[in-house]
């Protein structure tokens, strides 16, 4: 009955950091990719948290200057309080990324973020869309010329 | 495809993970540090909390590494951000500015209960702080085109944490290992009690909360597209 009890939990916690990192891999929305790693961080915080559990076990606070008969372990509890408080750091970092991208591109669409962001690589760097890597110019099924490759390696 | 690969990626990841705890026994951690902690806490740091003992006692130097870690994230948050966005001005409406006006006493005094207790009771500093952040910021949602400059915030900031590595500082000047817990004990229980662990726990609570206000200042500006 208990083991069974904390394969649910288990299970629920791992479940939980899965979805998250689910999340982050198939979306292509930034917004819904940081809610995605706040999902995740929940799920790796409650798995800490399940294995420092125990049975009929009171929070680690002294009451009365007297210690209970069972506590659950300080030390993981610890742990997840500096998780919880990194993790709420590094959220309000990508959320201001998140911004940023919002305000200069107009989208929060990954991939009309990175087209945008590709586009502006190649002209910053002088190349033309139609000979970037991305996009071959079209009607053309021959790689470039030897020569001319080396030509514009020189230059 | 790349749908199939995540799919595999995360199976793989949650056999992987559900084989390890398959191993750990739900309910009676194998863990020995904390019941040894469990044992010496009350003396050697005199925490009720013993969370807070963990917290401030044993890995204070932990602790100031965290805080380190959020000040570079709030430091690169504003700045990413920039302090030149256009700020909302418009007014707020009747219902937020006369909730903001009962909340704010409300939220300041369970802030600085929950700092101050931080040694006794289930919280401390960073919970805290997260309160008072919130109760500072609230006047900012309410009454936006009369916002204060926060320049303040970050003196409020600076000072906590050059407060937080002094009494670690003092420790070591003392003798002692760095960021030690000093001064008397007193009684267990008792609001004055466990040495420097309160004043620790202040100096965190001030420092979080000025971070996490002047953060949400930063994050709360107009979203113009205005590049």
């Amino acid at each position: 009955m208990s083991a069974s009890i904390g394969l649910v939990f288990f299970v629920g916690a791992i479940g939980l950091s899965l979805i998250g990192i689910a999340g982050m891999l198939l979306s292509n929305h930034l917004f819904r990719m940081v809610l995605a790693l706040a999902i995740a961080e929940a799920g790796a915080n409650l798995l800490l948290i399940l294995a420092g559990y125990r049975w009929d076990a009171v929070a680690p606070i002294l009451v009365d200057g007297q210690p209970a008969q069972a506590m659950v372990d300080p030390v993981p509890q610890a742990m997840v309080l500096t998780a919880i408080v990194i993790g709420v750091g590094v959220q309000a970092l990508a959320l201001s990324l998140v911004i940023r991208v919002r305000q200069h591109y107009g989208t929060l669409d990954m991939r009309v973020a990175r087209q945008c962001m590709q586009d502006e690589l190649d002209e910053a760097a002088g190349v033309t869309p139609g000979r970037s890597q991305e996009r071959p110019a079209g009607g053309r099924p021959l790689p470039t010329p030897i020569a001319e490759a080396g030509g514009r390696r020189q230059a | 495809m790349r749908n199939l690969a995540t799919l595999l990626f995360l199976g793989g990841l949650g056999f992987l993970l559900l084989v390890i705890t398959g191993d750990l026994v739900f309910g009676d951690p194998p863990m020995l540090i904390g019941r040894g902690i469990q044992q010496a806490a009350p003396d050697q740091v005199g925490a009720a909390n013993i969370v807070t003992a963990v917290v401030l006692g044993y890995r204070g130097l932990d602790t100031l590494g965290e805080l380190s870690i959020l000040f570079a994230a709030a430091t690169a948050g504003g700045l990413v951000l920039g302090s030149t966005r256009s700020r909302n001005t418009r007014p707020a409406g009747f219902i937020l500015r006369t909730g903001v006006d009962l909340l704010f006493p409300l939220l300041l005094v369970a802030g600085l209960y929950v700092v101050i207790h931080g040694h006794l009771t289930p919280g401390g500093g960073f919970q805290g702080g997260v309160i008072l952040a919130a109760a500072f910021f609230l006047p900012l949602l309410a009454r936006p085109q009369d916002a204060p400059d926060h320049a303040w915030l970050s003196v409020i900031e600076g000072l906590a944490g050059t407060a937080f590595i002094g009494i670690g500082l003092t420790a070591l000047y003392q003798g002692e290992a760095f960021l030690t817990p000093m001064l008397d004990k007193g009684v267990l229980g008792e609001l004055v009690s466990s040495g420097t662990l309160p004043l620790l726990y202040l100096a965190v609570g001030l420092k979080v909360g000025a971070e996490l206000a002047s953060l949400l200042v930063r994050l709360s500006g107009d979203d113009e597209v205005t590049s």
